[in-house]
């Protein structure tokens, strides 16, 4: 009886577990995986005729955000300097949870984007990005004769 | 009644916690906060007795029938409370904010600001 309780490895099974549960909520993760963490936090979204990024990067220069498209995969890349000044004598540094360094996201696109059209903004500390589907690409419908 | 008591109290704790610095020289605090997708109306800075507070509504620009796909920041609201301590002076907050970052300068009290003291030996 003792045997057949824990035949199995209970670590394993825990794993096993834990993937299933993902896979619930996560139904076709992408190859390159999605960090929940990192700078910086993004949404992503769709509609019938384009592809939605918003990348939560706040206190840029957008001249120095990099972003790129190649071969269906969106970077976006940059550095983000440090406020928090060295630490001596005189200044005392009491909480430090912002993200400063280099940083790069990269999210994998679907197979219908128009390369030629993205559209790329930044407002409020929030890159938005929006790349258009190919026309061809879009539902249609069709008339029965 | 009890259920709209609720409903504001479960609304006030939907709030992301934005991440701050807080940096003390000898003349004051300098508070550093990431509010990433607030507009500067959407900010809200208050200071009640010794408690200050920061709020703000995260405002996208979407486009109509957007399906969400991917989410990591799933609240759009950020808030975050701290307790000044009493050599602050409250009164004399400054505050910018560009780009999503808040920046506060709380300056100390005259009174509270180091002096050097001189001790005449006899």
């Amino acid at each position: 009886m003792y045997r057949s309780l824990f035949s199995r490895d209970i670590f394993g099974e825990l794993d096993r577990l834990q993937r299933e549960f993902q896979q619930v909520f996560d139904s076709s993760p992408s190859i390159r995986g999605t960090g929940r963490s990192g700078y910086p936090a993004l949404n992503i979204g769709g509609t019938p005729e384009s592809v939605e990024i918003y990348a939560f990067a706040p206190g840029l220069d957008p001249d120095q955000i990099e972003v790129n498209l190649e071969r269906g995969v969106l970077s976006i890349s940059g550095e983000r300097a440090s406020d928090v000044p060295p630490q001596d004598q005189k200044v005392s540094v009491h909480i430090r949870e912002r993200f400063s360094g280099r940083f790069r996201r990269v999210v994998s696109l679907p197979d219908d984007i128009d390369p030629g059209s993205v559209n790329a903004n930044y407002r409020d500390g929030v890159l938005h990005v929006s790349i258009k589907r190919r026309q061809a690409a879009q539902p249609r419908r069709i008339n029965v004769q | 009644m009890s259920n709209t008591v609720k409903d504001e109290v479960t609304r006030e704790e939907a709030a992301l916690l934005p991440p701050v610095n807080v940096v003390e020289d000898s003349s004051g605090i300098t508070l550093t906060a990431d509010l990433p997708g607030v507009a500067k109306d959407q900010l809200t800075l208050q200071v009640e007795a010794d408690t200050l507070t920061i709020e703000g509504a995260v405002k996208l620009n979407l486009p109509e029938g957007m399906e969400p796909s991917h989410v990591e920041i799933d609240t759009p609201r950020y808030r975050r409370v701290f307790t000044l301590s009493k050599e602050l002076d409250a009164e004399k907050v400054s505050a910018e904010f560009s780009q999503g970052v808040l920046k506060l300068r709380i300056p100390k009290a005259e009174h509270a600001q180091p002096r050097k003291v001189t001790i005449n030996v006899t």
